[in-house]
């Protein structure tokens, strides 16, 4: 079974089409990045997958239900996610909150509930599995960057999702925690047979673990090998303005000559246009 | 102490309401919502004036007008927190309200009415009948459990909203069903310690038990303890001390605990040693 | 409040006459336009630089030092300006909240419960009555005695003359206060000063609107003069225009109505801020082109 399956996809964000016309299909355990410039589209995949988003045309499926239907089995890592250097929760109960934060009523102390041993017991797995013992019991807002993501990374696992989106986790980190992050999410893809829909701006932290990427740019996106997708020709096509891929001597991949899309400003008052 | 019934009512429900304003003001610190119970008390104030103006019970008042201002937070705050001015002007203009009512109702009436003004303002805790007592410890009993019920998801939804939407919880609900939590809370506590000292009950053992405990769950257990022991401490202090007002005396014992958990953790800051490892550096 | 109040003739002249006819209620006046101006001057600066909500807690000061002076048999004028200065120090040292950030925190909250508690305390101790509560937390215009118009006098006098002398460099630094810093103005002292001044005129403010309304008249009035015009200069005169405005209809409306000034003076204030906004709105929809929208 598909994980995931976009058919001729149109998403709209009021009266503005962000993208249409989008095919693509992903196999289960797939590392897939998902790029293109800011305001191209990215985290409208996400928000379209999550059921945040309905399609204004064609079809997309999530583990082949209607997406928004099976999000149990999605772990989200949401964009821009930093807490203040004076948030006080712990990272372990940050992970916990993504494991049974839904459900109503409080959690009983360990000595009195079986649950709740359980509970922390899949806690410190997820946390083991991302390496951030170290620093887990810590306040999430005194941690560095990385720590933070390794851990907010942990809280989408801990419910053991068939499915990993993570929308611009390497972001704000510097070069050598994005290889680390990046090397940690193959693993666990690789490890746990989770498909992984990772959105960045900069493809080559991940190049080397990528079975597919989907490139959103002039209104539309492509879907592909990233041998297929990644080339002047493809993306000069999708853009429709002449694209040049150059690749470094150590194999980084730059792309030269993407348009940025216009800048949408939220109006004050609507003056119609 | 406890021989007389006007402190045995006391203690009853001064327990309740203290137990229901630790755990709802863990999370009123913890959302940044202090602002809300600041305006909530100023309208509890008026609503009590009103009603007695009006001649009906006083506490149906206080309880309609925290109510309903709560929800209408709670449903045009989805559009953006407005600006500082606005509310203080709001809000400035309520307690305007409430002079005026409180006139009408000294006007109107004779002999009693100064002390009912101040019953308002400053609680009364001293002065409630069992069925008062019995009535007022119900009712915050009830809230706390509301509160437990939905301590989960609440906190879910304060630290984390983006994941925990996404996950499929009711965050517009949780968030208004907290509002109405803390209008009832606000409501209780002025009979207790009054509507200008609520916030004390509210803030303080929150914000103490912020400070102490980075483990949320400990927090919310520590704010209702250092609450409930504000109100017993308070109390017995004011029956021992005649001339402390009992809801001085809670507040105060309450800001105690705030303040030395405030320097406990400033020494601690202090004391740690904290190289200062480049951030984005090695993990 | 056992006077017997005259009632209003359609005459206003009368009227005014009536109102000038007791010494107390020329006070009143006297008072009330002292303060008008001073908080109309402050409290434009103070809308301008968003700390707004440092006020309130340093008005709720006012409460506890103005008991805490009768208890202690010292005059009320020292236990005003005493307290709102001191709180004015500590929160220039605590941080003093600019930025419009509305996020009061459980401290603000905390300090506020204390200081009501603590003026409640003192109240107890020197056994007043609710009257007594009722003019230190919602204004009064009965007892302003001919001494305390002076002292009101000459603190507005002073902190008027500061702030002609700041003026243009706090101007500057509220506007753009790292542009001004390079530019050499010291801007952290100007903070310190101005925090000073809105002690000034808080602990004023409060003598006649009472501790829990000073906002209505500090701030109220300069946010509807910044509301019409952004212009520093006749911004500043509207808004001293709009607070005596304010003070004088309801010292005047109050003095023939048995309701308390408290209440006549937060309804103009937020009455007139509520018509400027609204008439903002109206004309923005029918010109959206006009300057000055709202935002």
């Amino acid at each position: 079974m598909e994980a995931i399956r976009l058919d001729e996809a149109t998403a709209r964000r009021g009266s503005r089409t962000v993208w249409s016309g989008v095919d693509l299909s992903v196999g289960q355990g797939e590392f897939v990045a998902v790029l293109g410039p800011n305001g191209a589209g990215k985290s409208t995949l996400i928000h379209v997958l999550l059921g945040l988003l309905p399609l204004s045309a064609g079809t997309a499926t999530v583990l082949t239900e209607r997406p928004g239907s099976v999000n149990a089995q999605i772990g989200y890592l949401p964009q821009r996610r930093s807490f203040e250097a004076g948030t006080r929760i712990r990272g372990v109960d940050l992970v916990r909150l993504g494991l049974d934060g839904t459900r109503w009523g409080f959690p009983l102390p360990a000595a009195l509930s079986p649950a709740t041993r359980a509970a922390t017991r899949r806690v410190a797995e997820a946390v083991e599995l991302v390496g951030a013992g170290a620093y887990a019991s810590r306040p999430i807002g005194a941690l560095s960057g990385g720590e933070q993501q390794r851990l907010l990374i942990a809280q989408a696992l801990v419910r053991r999702p068939r499915i990993l989106l993570l929308d611009e986790p390497l972001d704000s980190l510097d070069l050598s925690n994005q290889s680390a992050v990046a090397a940690l999410v193959q693993r666990i893809c690789k490890r746990e047979g989770v498909t992984v829909l990772l959105v960045a701006h900069d493809v080559n932290p991940i190049l080397p673990y990528l079975d597919r990427v989907v490139y959103f740019g002039g209104g539309s996106g492509i879907a592909g090998t990233p041998r297929e997708v990644i080339t002047g020709p493809t993306l000069s096509d999708l853009y429709g303005v002449p694209v040049e891929v150059l690749e470094t001597t150590d194999g980084r991949l730059v792309v030269v000559g993407t348009p940025e899309p216009p800048a949408h400003h939220h109006p004050l008052h609507d003056h119609g246009h | 102490m406890l021989a007389h019934e006007f402190m045995r009512n006391a203690y009853l429900a001064g327990s309740f309401v203290a137990l229901a304003c630790g755990l709802v003001g863990y999370f009123v610190v913890l959302r940044s919502q202090v602002f809300a119970g600041d305006a909530l008390s100023h309208v509890a104030f008026t609503g009590a004036l009103a009603a007695a103006a009006a001649g009906i019970d006083i506490r149906l008042g206080v309880f309609l007008a925290t109510i309903a201002v709560a929800m209408g937070m709670g449903l045009l705050g989805g559009r953006g927190r407005p600006d500082d001015v606005v509310i203080g002007s709001v809000f400035a203009w309520v307690l305007g309200l409430g002079a005026l009512f409180l006139s009408i109702f000294t006007a109107g009436s004779s002999g009693e009415d100064g002390t009912a003004a101040v019953r308002v303002l400053f609680g009364s805790i001293l002065g409630l009948s069992a069925a008062d007592a019995w009535l007022a410890a119900a009712i915050a009993l009830v809230a706390a459990v509301a509160l437990l019920a939905i301590a989960r998801p609440l906190l879910f939804g304060s630290v984390d909203p983006d994941v925990a939407g996404s996950l499929g919880l009711p965050l517009r609900a949780v968030g208004l069903g907290f509002l109405a939590l803390l209008a009832v809370v606000s409501a209780e506590a002025t009979q207790a310690v009054g509507a200008l000292l609520l916030l004390g009950l509210l803030a303080a053992p929150g914000g103490a038990a912020r400070l102490l405990t980075d483990n949320p769950w400990h927090g919310l257990t520590l704010s209702a303890a250092l609450a409930l022991g504000s109100m017993w401490g308070g109390l017995a202090l004011s029956y021992a001390v005649a001339s402390l007002p009992p809801s001085f005396a809670v507040i105060a014992i309450a800001s105690a605990c705030f303040a030395l958990a405030a320097l406990r953790s400033r020494l601690r800051s202090d004391l740690a040693e904290n190289p200062q490892i480049d951030r984005e550096g090695g993990l | 409040m056992g006077i017997e109040l005259a009632g209003l003739s359609w005459n206003p002249l009368s009227d005014l006459g009536q109102l000038t006819e007791f010494p107390f209620m020329v006070q009143a006046l006297e008072a009330g336009t002292i303060v008008a101006t001073l908080a109309g001057a402050i409290g434009w600066f103070m809308v301008l630089r968003r700390q707004t909500f440092a006020g309130h807690p340093l008005s709720v000061i006012a409460f506890p030092g103005a008991a805490g002076a009768t208890l202690a048999g010292l005059p009320l004028a020292l236990g005003y300006f005493g307290a709102c200065g001191l709180g004015a120090l500590v929160l220039s040292v605590a941080g003093s909240g600019r930025g419009g950030h509305s996020g009061e925190s459980a401290v603000t909250g905390t300090v506020q419960a204390v200081g009501l508690g603590l003026g409640f305390l003192f109240v107890t101790l020197y056994s007043g009555q609710l009257s007594e509560l009722e003019s230190l937390l919602f204004g009064t215009f009965l007892g302003i005695t001919a001494s305390q118009v002076q002292t009101l006098l000459w603190v507005a006098i002073a902190a008027l003359a500061a702030l002609a002398a700041i003026g243009r460099p706090l101007l500057f630094a509220s506007v753009d206060d790292a542009v001004a810093g390079a530019a050499g103005v010291p801007t952290g002292a100007l903070s310190l000063a101005f925090l000073l001044l809105l002690g000034m005129a808080v602990a004023a403010t409060a003598e006649i609107t009472g501790a829990l309304l000073v906002f209505a008249l500090l701030v109220t009035p300069a946010a509807t003069a910044q509301q019409i015009t952004a212009r520093p200069a006749p911004g500043l005169m509207l808004s001293v225009g709009l607070a005596l405005v304010v003070t004088w209809v309801g010292l005047g409306i109050a003095y023939f109505s048995p309701y308390p000034v408290g209440f006549w003076v937060t309804s103009i204030s937020f009455g007139l801020y509520v018509a400027v906004r609204l008439l903002r709105a109206g004309l923005s929809r029918r010109n959206p082109e006009a300057p000055g929208a709202p935002a």
